[in-house]
């Protein structure tokens, strides 16, 4: 924080391109050049896409490609689904998707927070919990998550427990992605509150704020904004990763996908489910850029040294 | 055991008492004996590293101290029991580097506390906030945010939110220090406002020609101990202490007296 201060004084203003790059903010997908700039980056684009164009219609097995996973009939029919033939709509199942990602997302936002806060704890009496906290992140970043919904999906119910034991496959797939991605956005919690610096906590509680108070409103306002792009990143990455539960036979949109090609030999059912995907994440990608941008601008002042 | 400046039958508004505090093997404050009467200024003085800001964060307990006794209007405040929170809300303090919180608007730095601790309402507090801001110059720099402001009005919007909970005492560690050479008397400026106005200050500064005007007593620090405790006049003109005399040589070269 401080060097970026300093660095900031004598160096040109941030997001201006230095060395061909840009510096101190987040990447931005079309840089300056004006209208030169323009033509440039569009003359650019074209020649790159017909060398790739040309390698793949080039290719030996250009045709058999084509067919089996851009077939538009093929692409049509997954999409919309065939009950009477079998398979799913991979349009209609990427609703489950949608669905596991934000009810995993609301669980795993408070919990990961929750994580972050023990194991940035300080107090003597905290520390069996603070150990727990340390061994719960250590072991769900270290296992697989393919292996957390497995060892959930097929584990839990053959405990055969009361009500726990009887949910749907569904509910053990995104309890294993809360787990999992709650440990990995606690850490990205504690790098955020590590993020505001000591003199903020002082500033807080030199105003008689307690402890509390001054996490509320000084620290942790401070610490989400800066670690909004990694935590948009984890969004990213957990909506495909809703994929993954797929594994317990829950007709998801990969699921879908992957029944459609087993009864029809094509495969243009995953080229549908991974467009569908592609229309989910790269919104969010670019709103994480938008958002980087305009936050960018309210941190650069007052918690200097 | 008399401390230097303590009126005798009155109660000081801070009796700092054998103070001391160490950073690990580092011995910061080592025995110091300071009384700030209501409506004193006193400035601290010394080189960088000879304790003043340490001895500031002590007072407001920002740092726990290894020994001695700080009493605030005669109640110990380094004693067991004693509520930090209660203690910071009759003791405003400003820093070097500002430290505004980047993320509030100017109105909302000043009120935060306000609302948040004496429990005032918005309404109230906004007004008080927009007043104070008001008599500082800040007025049309209510909604903007820190990054927006200078190191002058950022430094001056500190001074506010401190003012904002109606302190006893403030403290002001280095505030000028961290200032481009033209920011400066601007926030001098208020500090000096403050000053007729009655308020008892504990400053710790490098403005010697700043401290000869406004202080009614200047300490001049060095290794942790208050070596010479005397008004401007006398200590600038006239030091008795060899250390202080050397301290203030070495100002004068560098032309900062």
């Amino acid at each position: 924080m401080t060097d970026n201060i300093d660095n900031l004084a004598t160096e040109p203003p941030a997001g201006t391109p230095v060395g061909g790059f840009t510096t101190g903010r987040g990447p931005r997908l079309f840089t300056g050049g004006g209208r030169r700039g323009v033509v440039i980056s569009t003359v650019s684009t074209v020649i790159v896409l017909s060398i790739l164009l040309t390698i793949f219609l080039l290719a030996p097995g250009a045709r058999t490609f084509e067919h089996a996973f851009f077939s538009p009939h093929n692409m049509w029919q997954a999409f919309i689904g065939n009950p009477k033939k079998g398979y799913y709509s991979v349009g209609a199942a990427i609703w489950l998707n949608i669905r596991m990602f934000l009810v995993s997302e609301a669980l795993i936002l408070p919990i990961a927070l929750l994580t972050a806060l023990i194991r940035q704890s300080t107090h003597p009496a905290m520390f069996p919990i603070r150990l727990l906290a340390t061994i719960y992140v250590d072991f769900f970043r270290g296992v697989p998550l393919i292996l957390v919904v497995l060892a959930l999906g097929l584990g839990v119910p053959a405990l055969d427990l009361p009500v726990i034991s009887h949910q749907p496959d569904v509910v053990y797939g995104v309890t294993a992605l809360v787990l999992s991605y709650s440990a990995y956005v606690s850490e990205v919690y504690r790098a955020g509150l590590n993020s505001v610096h000591r003199s903020q906590i002082s500033a807080a509680r030199s105003l008689g704020l307690s402890q509390r108070t001054a996490l509320r409103y000084v620290i942790l306002p401070q610490a989400v904004r800066n670690i909004i792009p990694p935590l948009l990143n984890d969004f990213i990455s957990l909506q495909k990763d809703t994929a993954l539960v797929s594994v317990l036979g829950v007709i998801e949109a990969n699921q879908a996908a992957d029944i459609y090609s087993t009864l029809i030999f094509n495969y243009s059912s995953f080229t549908v489910a991974a467009i569908l995907f592609l229309i989910l994440t790269i919104p969010l990608a670019r709103f994480t850029d938008r958002i980087i941008d305009r936050d960018r601008r309210r941190r650069l002042a007052g918690a200097v040294t | 055991m008399t401390v230097p400046g303590a009126f005798e039958g009155t109660t000081a508004a801070v009796e700092i008492s054998g103070l001391r505090k160490s950073f690990g093997p580092n011995l910061v404050l080592n025995g110091v004996d300071l009384a700030v009467r209501s409506h004193e200024v006193i400035c601290l003085i010394g080189a960088s590293g000879s304790g003043k800001s340490t001895l500031l964060r002590c007072v407001n307990l920002l740092e726990p101290i290894d020994g001695g006794q700080i009493r605030l209007f005669g109640h110990d405040i380094t004693g067991p029991n004693i509520d930090p929170n209660l203690v910071r809300r009759q003791i405003g303090i400003v820093f070097q580097s500002f430290n505004l919180f980047p993320h509030m608007n100017v109105l909302r730095n000043v009120t935060l506390a306000p609302t948040k601790v004496l429990r005032m309402t918005a309404a109230q507090a906004n007004a008080e906030a927009r007043a104070l801001l008001d008599r500082f110059g800040l007025a049309d720099k209510a909604g903007d945010y820190p990054d927006r402001l200078s190191g002058g009005q950022q430094q001056r919007v500190a001074i506010v939110r401190a003012l904002a909970m109606q302190p006893q005492i403030m403290l002001l560690d280095e505030v000028t220090s961290a200032l481009d050479p033209e920011l400066v008397a601007e926030v001098l400026a208020v500090i000096g406002e403050l000053a007729s106005g009655g308020m008892t200050m504990l400053i710790a500064t490098h403005e010697m020609g700043f401290a000869r005007e406004i202080a009614n007593r200047v300490c001049f620090l060095e290794e942790g101990r208050i070596i010479e405790d005397a008004p401007p006049a006398e200590l600038f003109s006239d030091p008795k202490d060899e250390r202080t005399r050397r301290f203030l040589r070495r100002i004068v070269e560098a032309k900062r007296l």
